[in-house]
């Protein structure tokens, strides 16, 4: 009931929809502080891989995480068509690193479907729902859950917990 | 109309706090033998406005004390009664309760016990005392008996009386006669007070929030009019037939002058009196119409007579008024987050300008006149935009040292000591988060000097010293530093005595030592040659604590002292928490930067100079002494450019009286940097305690030298720390 509740509730916001290998992901667009093009980072030593590392963003301090190292998705390049979602979740900025942003969507409860048990490069803890728009699926994801687990690591657990 | 008072609260609270605080430092700094009216006024002030604000959000507890303290007060600003020492530690003790009190508030917590009852008991005692007879200042003898006062004043439209009224609300003794039926009417306000002249008093100051203070004019009501009314400080003045008569002037007796009438004669009819109201007062006001002629009125007339003889003295003598109040309202609260932000962006326009003069450089000057032109430009604007924004984060050091008057004077009464405290250099500014944090170190240092250095008055006058010690507080910028000295006049230390307690302690002493030396020990934890131990000082912690607190801000402390002469402790610290003296290196393709204060020396080590242990880690051998030896590419997984170590360089690095060697490819150099957390949008990365963005734009880490220290003993103990994180 919850879960149906809260699938209607972000598909009645608009999503912004990325891809991640053949994958369409779908976050909550208010999530999204902006969008921009990979830039230098620095390297934290001894932090996950898909942890590239941190960038200045206008004076503010902010971690990259690279989507597609922590779902093994090949080898990812970094060129000047690599996009970086600036995200603001939980009071804090993150980046995350993906293959490509596609557009915004606004989806209707009708094309709305359950979350399935399997299926996709994100575990199922944070999958919301699937929406359909004609022949494509985009992937509800809850990505201020997805960035505050501890699979990610990115914040210190005494932090996250508001 | 109920209003929910609670989202005031904290304003309240905040007020309060700023009210008692500069409440506690007047009466601090009251000569009781020479009390002058400012002070007595702002002192009166002070407690009148905590008392109005706690009766407003309905925290009776402290309006009730202050109301007694406030009748003290006003006693004395009327000089009818002297300000005692008595009376001088009753209200720093009121100010204590009501700091109490206010927190509890604040924290919705049960108010603490009943000190403010005892406390309300002692000050009615001291209330009802009888005044002196002898009045300070020679005013005419108080109107004590409850009479009819009339106020009146004069609303134009822009003034919010609806506020005004709902504020009169809270005195029950006050009743509004009469009222402009629409705005911009040129009939007056009229309030009757039936009291006391300080009940008068308290409704005019009322007023006064809403009112400018000149439109407003008290007097008498009814059989009591001819007789003088005394009050020197809100426009009530004798009645103008004396004045005349005696041919003075209406104020020359008085201190200011708001306005020049006379008492109100017991009006028959309201008309007329308002009528001569009007009069006096559109001398003052372009705005109300002509003086209505009134000729039947003879106080009118002797009224416009008093009015232009004093027309040039009143306009001079309010104008300080007015100023003052400028002054109140001249500066803005602003939360430190909105300050910070102010400061990235700041950072952020800095590094975008020298991209543009790095850019600009490369053109050709002759064709890009005006754009290079425009570069130069917005470099100098973007210094001084950089220097005014950091200038925001700084407050003056009184900030600190405002609360050592009352330490000291405490201290010293229990101690049976005499201590004048001298305080230099107020006004140097330093950074706000240094303010919060020098104030406990600082409180350590003043008692210290108070307890061990400042001696008895009698063992004074024996060594030929004046009975009074003096202790000094002083501030002041030297070479990009702030210097903070607390200096006395006392005993100085003891070598003798350190070295024995040194030598009892088991530490590395021997007579040879240096003073500084022997000063440091000071330092060492649970060190205390005090004979006793008191409740101020002398458990042997805290020295120890002060200097960690120090070195935490980036700073340091050096003891000079002379037996017999006295001690300066000497604080240093850099001139704000948010910038950082640093020394960028490299390893590999990465920039790291060393905060300068942790670095000894640089050097190239040779080959032959490091040397294994046991299978694991290194040490270098530096003039005879072994150093354990670091990789910074080891301890952070870099791939090195350098990795023979007598082609790399090693910054030696002492914390916590322990010395490493860090290796590293290269010294790129020294920079002032600006640091930012990690952890506002990541997390704790070990070894490192921040970051900086360089002018590049990067962001370079800065390291965390103790906790490298640390990695560096645990290298000792197994695997060397980059093995271990890994495995981690």
């Amino acid at each position: 009931m919850n879960e149906t509740f809260k699938a209607q509730e972000q598909a009645a916001r608009e999503n912004l929809v990325f891809t991640l290998g053949n994958e369409e992901y779908g976050i909550d667009i208010l999530k999204v502080q902006e969008i921009r093009g990979y830039d230098a980072v620095t390297r934290i030593a001894n932090a996950p891989v898909f942890m590239k590392g941190v960038i200045n963003l206008r004076g503010a301090i902010v971690p990259i995480v690279d989507l597609r190292i922590k779902f093994g998705l090949g080898e990812p390049t970094y060129n000047e068509f690599t996009v970086v979602i600036i995200l603001n979740v939980a009071r804090r900025v993150v980046g995350i690193v993906v293959d490509g942003v596609s557009d915004v969507i606004n989806l209707l409860p009708a094309q709305i479907r359950a979350a399935p048990e399997f299926g996709s490069l994100v575990n199922t803890e944070y999958v919301i729902a699937l929406g359909t728009i004609e022949e494509r699926m985009i992937i509800l994801i809850d990505i201020e859950k997805l960035m505050t687990s501890q699979e990610i690591a990115l914040f210190d657990q005494a932090a996250t917990t508001i | 109309m109920s209003v929910d008072l609670s989202q005031f609260f904290d304003v309240f609270f905040d007020e309060a706090e700023e009210h008692l605080a500069n409440l506690e430092s007047q009466v601090l700094g009251l000569d009781l033998t020479a009390v002058d009216t400012d002070t007595q006024n702002e002192i009166f002030r002070a407690a009148h406005s905590i008392k109005g604000g706690a009766a407003t959000f309905g925290f009776k507890d402290m309006a009730d004390l202050t109301h007694n303290v406030e009748t003290l007060l006003d006693d004395v600003r009327k000089g009818r009664r002297a300000m005692t020492t008595e009376m001088v530690d009753a209200i720093l003790q009121t100010v204590d309760v009501l700091k109490a009190m206010a927190a509890a508030h604040r924290a919705r917590a049960p108010l603490p016990d009943s000190a403010g009852r005892a406390l309300t008991e002692r000050l009615v005692a001291m209330v009802k005392q009888a005044p002196d007879t002898a009045p300070l200042h020679g005013s005419a003898p108080a109107a004590s008996i409850n009479q009819i006062y009339r106020i009146e004043a004069l609303i134009s439209g822009e003034h919010d009386w609806h506020d005004m009224l709902m504020r009169l609300a809270d005195f029950p003794k006050a009743r509004v006669v009469s009222y402009p039926l629409e705005s911009g009417s040129s009939e007056p306000l009229i309030i009757e007070v039936d009291g006391l002249p300080a009940d008068l008093d308290l409704v005019v100051d009322c007023l006064c929030f809403v009112l400018p203070r000149d439109s407003i004019r008290t007097g008498t009501s009814g059989a009591a009019a001819a007789q003088p009314v005394e009050d020197d400080t809100f426009g009530f003045f004798d009645p103008i037939v004396e004045a005349l008569v005696s041919g003075e002037t209406a104020s020359s007796g008085d201190e200011d002058g708001f306005g020049f009438f006379g008492p109100i004669p017991t009006a028959p009819s309201q008309k007329p009196a308002s009528g001569a109201a009007d009069e006096c007062f559109g001398f003052f006001d372009a705005e109300p119409p002509l003086p209505q002629p009134t000729p039947a009125q003879p106080v009118a007339n002797m009224a416009e007579a008093a009015n232009s003889a004093e027309a040039p003295q009143h306009v001079a003598v309010a104008a300080p008024h007015r100023e003052a109040r400028a002054a109140e309202s001249s500066s803005i609260r602003v939360g430190v987050e909105k300050v910070d932000q102010l400061l990235n962006l700041v950072g952020e326009l800095v590094i975008t300008q020298s991209m543009l003069a790095q850019c600009g450089s490369a053109l050709d000057p002759v064709a890009n006149e005006r754009l290079l032109a425009g570069i130069v430009q917005l470099e100098r604007n973007t210094r001084e935009l950089q220097e005014s924004v950091m200038s925001i984060r700084m407050l003056p050091i009184s900030a600190v040292f405002s609360r050592f008057p009352r330490l000291v004077r405490d201290i010293a009464g229990r101690l049976a000591k005499k201590v004048e405290l001298k305080l230099i250099g107020e006004h140097t500014e330093l950074d706000k988060g240094f303010i919060e944090k020098l104030s406990d170190p600082l409180t350590h240092l003043v008692r210290n000097s108070l307890d061990h250095g400042i001696e008895l008055p009698e063992v004074r006058a024996g060594r030929g010293k004046p009975e009074t010690g003096t202790l000094t507080l002083r501030a002041f910028h030297r070479g990009g530093n702030i210097v903070i000295e607390v200096g006395d006049d006392g005993g100085g230390l003891n070598r003798e005595r350190i070295l024995a307690k040194g030598r009892e302690r088991g530490l590395p002493v021997s007579d040879t030592m240096t003073d500084q030396e022997v000063w440091a020990l000071i330092f060492e934890p649970g060190f205390s040659t005090a004979a006793t131990i008191t409740d101020v000082s002398g458990r042997g912690v805290g020295m120890d604590v002060v200097r960690r607190n120090i070195q935490a801000m980036g700073g340091r402390i050096d003891i000079e002292s002379m037996l017999g002469i006295g001690t300066t402790m000497t604080l240093r610290l850099p001139l704000t928490l948010a910038i950082l003296d640093g020394m960028s290196v490299a390893v590999g393709d990465e920039t790291f930067i060393i905060p300068l204060a942790f670095i000894t020396e640089s050097l190239q080590p040779q080959a032959l100079d490091v040397k294994g242990v046991a299978g694991h880690g290194r040490v270098l051998k530096v003039r005879g002494d072994y150093v354990p030896l670091i990789a910074l590419y080891d301890a952070f997984n870099i791939v090195p450019k350098v990795t023979e170590l007598h082609r790399g360089l090693c910054v030696l690095l002492e914390a916590d009286g322990e010395r490493v060697a860090l290796f590293v490819d290269d010294l790129l150099g020294q920079h002032q940097v600006v640091i930012k957390n990690l952890e506002s949008n990541y997390r704790k990365v070990p070894g490192v305690s921040g970051a900086t963005i360089m002018g590049d734009g990067r962001v370079a880490l800065i390291l965390d030298v103790p906790s490298i220290i640390s990695m560096a003993r645990a290298q000792g103990h197994g695997s060397k720390p980059g093995e271990e994180r890994e495995a981690a």
